[in-house]
């Protein structure tokens, strides 16, 4: 090699996990990328940061969250010590908060003034809609025009908080095709816009920063487990979509190698019809929006549309880093069924008095199984990542509650 | 051994104008029709031909790109098909080269894309969402087989990025008109200009331009400045709104006569 630098060597690749992770891009948004990554990696060494973004926690979103033990449901879980970790109760119903409210702070500190950010369920968009609203910066949320019918309420929350919706009627109408306008907006607006992704996927450094948003809840759980117990639990369960509330609670727990990890996909009518939205468990390596992971697609690679009850985890990609700790066989990834996911709804409804969000039924229903297979001795953390109040409507439907 | 897509920019260097590319996806408005609107191309002085491989979520493209690739996808267009239209375009006569998002490719294969590139006489392959960083398998792959890589830039590259990514073009780079996505605008960004001129401090390599032209004038202004012209979109919609296959057979050959005479008039 001579002194002077070789252009035509290909640069290393970034932000990955093992094969997966990294930027599939257009060239025209590499500069955000690198500017947010920059941003992102001060602000984490960054003590004042930091401390703005724990005030924040401490006065607005309603943090630490509580843990509860499901003394009643647990009779139907093997017995087994049941710790929910109270996401639901944060500011906005969901864990979504502890994301939005970094990249916001991260949008001030890059001199943004406009937010865009997609949506499933609608938790997303209304943490997202709330943290602008905070902030001062104009918001636009991009929705599956399938998924505004399934969440209205969630839409007028939005709407209240000043946002604006745009219904997205291209593809499936649902998130997948919420985050391909996102994107589209993103190219056009690059200069004044920051995208606030929802998930731990997409290209980095999403996928890294994401999960350092959320990480706080493993954090907080892992001491509170401790301290009510005496002891780390032996699994720690979370729904999983694109994953992540699933990556937070996990993330403190990875160096315990004792502790197993289990996500909890949805499984619409059943992996084996095709009806459904377990990435991990019926997908397969591939490419979408911006990243490397599992993918649900045909064998031209075409991104095949998924299907479940539940809005937020109707994604057909799933974050890198749950592809990764897959493939090492580090967590395990199961799919519910929706009728599996409602049954348990319906159960901590009536035996803990708290209406779950439909996706963190997923990992309640998976309590109930893996509960059974560990028996009363078993400690299981759950992470309840939502509360119902969005889904009042579907379940009055699916359960035949005239309204 | 150089490309068709080289050997037609070494022609219009010496002809002292700009080369015109047309863009059609495979399998729109059907897998043979597709084929007769290349038929068309090739006899109205297109220099050489973009084939979309349609995908499910096109983040580069706007609603009409979109639309069309829906409709080639409903038809079940996938790899072999895209082949086949490559084959017949090379056989037509024109200089071919595939644009796709990555994920096919991946799962097609990475080398066996390029091979099959190489086999059904194709020149190259536009990647808009692989980056540099993720390239290593398909810069080996398509240099066994003799497969031009051509990667986009946009307004927003810049600096030591758009000298790292020029240099592992070939054929020709790839320059986005402006931040967005594709389809016919009205004006043509002055960001174009000054993103070819930037890119020319970089390479020697022959530059085309894309988004937004739709139009001889846009076409004259921006051959005054870049060594092609690309134009997908205004094509699309003329074959979207037609009445009928045939009155769309002929609007598309006059708009390829009108660019046609609009590469030549930018000198």
């Amino acid at each position: 090699m001579t002194s002077t630098q070789n252009t035509s060597e290909l640069p290393a690749p970034i932000g990955h996990f093992g094969p997966y992770g990294g930027r599939f891009v257009p060239e025209a948004l590499i500069g955000a990328l690198e500017e947010l990554d920059a941003a992102h990696q001060s602000a984490m060494v960054d003590p004042v940061f930091q401390a703005e973004l724990s005030h924040l926690h401490a006065t607005y979103t309603g943090r630490p969250s509580i843990i509860t033990e499901a003394l009643r449901f647990s009779e139907h879980a093997g017995g087994a010590r049941i710790l929910l970790k109270r996401e639901d109760l944060n500011h906005t119903g969901s864990h979504k908060i502890n994301n939005v409210l970094g990249q916001a702070l991260l949008t001030k500190r890059m001199g943004k003034k406009r937010v865009i950010a997609e949506t499933g369920a609608g938790q997303h968009g209304v943490a997202a809609a709330t943290a602008a609203a905070l902030f001062g910066l104009e918001c636009v949320v991009y929705m599956g025009e399938e998924d505004t019918r399934r969440q209205s309420l969630n839409v007028a929350r939005m709407k209240i908080l000043g946002a604006e919706v745009i219904p997205v009627t291209a593809g499936s109408r649902t998130l997948k095709d919420a985050i391909n306008e996102a994107m589209r907006d993103w190219v056009t607006n690059v200069d004044s816009t920051h995208y606030i992704l929802g998930t731990v996927a997409g290209p980095h450094p999403f996928p890294t920063m994401v999960r350092d948003f959320h990480k706080i809840i493993g954090e907080e759980a892992r001491a509170q487990v401790l301290e009510l117990v005496g002891r780390l639990p032996d699994a720690v369960l979370a729904c999983i979509g694109g994953g992540s509330n699933a990556i937070g609670i996990f993330h403190e727990f990875i160096p315990d190698s004792n502790v197993r990890l289990i996500g909890f996909e949805a499984g619409g009518d059943g992996v084996e019809t095709g009806r459904h939205a377990a990435t991990i468990t019926g997908g397969s390596p591939g490419v979408l929006h911006g990243t490397r992971s599992y993918v649900l697609q045909d064998a031209n690679g075409q991104t095949v549309e998924s299907h479940s009850i539940s809005a937020g985890l109707d994604y057909p990609g799933v974050g890198p880093e749950h592809a990764y700790l897959h493939d090492i066989g580090r967590a395990e990834y199961r799919a519910i069924t929706d009728k599996q996911a409602m049954e348990a709804f319906d159960l901590l409804s009536k035996t803990e008095g708290i209406i779950p969000a439909i996706e963190s039924a997923h990992a309640l229903a998976g309590a109930m199984i893996v509960g059974k297979e560990l028996g009363p001795e078993a400690v299981l953390l759950i992470n309840l990542s939502g509360r119902g109040d969005k889904d009042v409507e579907t379940a009055a439907h699916y359960f035949g509650i005239p309204l | 051994m150089s490309t068709s897509l080289e050997e037609v920019f070494v022609k219009t260097r010496l002809e002292n104008r700009a080369a015109l590319i047309a863009y059609i996806p495979a399998g729109f408005p059907s897998v043979e029709g597709c084929k007769r609107v290349i038929e068309v191309l090739a006899q109205s002085g297109v220099d050489a031909l973009e084939i979309g491989f349609p995908y499910s979520d096109p983040v580069m493209d706007g609603p009409t790109i979109q639309e069309a690739a829906g409709i080639a996808l409903q038809a079940g267009t996938g790899a072999a098909e895209v082949f086949e239209t490559v084959k017949y375009a090379h056989d037509a006569g024109l200089a071919t080269v595939v644009m796709t998002y990555w994920n096919p490719i991946e799962k097609f294969g990475v080398e066996a894309f390029a091979r099959e590139m190489a086999n059904n006489g194709g020149s190259g392959v536009v990647t808009p969402d692989l980056t540099i960083e993720e390239s290593a398998q398909w810069k080996a792959a398509t240099k066994t087989f003799g497969v031009n890589t051509i990667y986009v830039v946009a307004p927003s590259t810049k600096g030591e990025r758009l000298a790292q990514v020029t240099a592992q073009c070939s054929g020709f780079v790839y320059a986005a008109s402006l931040m967005g996505v594709t389809g016919a605008r009205s004006t043509i960004s002055s960001g174009a200009h000054d993103l070819v001129t930037r890119i020319r401090a970089t390479t020697s390599m022959p530059i085309a331009v894309g988004l937004g032209v739709s139009t001889r004038e846009q076409a004259r202004d921006v051959a005054s400045f870049a060594d092609g012209v690309i134009v997908g979109s205004a094509f699309i919609k003329i074959i979207l709104e037609a009445k009928d296959e045939d009155s769309a057979l002929g609007e598309v050959k006059h708009l390829a006569q009108e660019l046609a005479v609009g590469v030549r008039e930018g000198r």
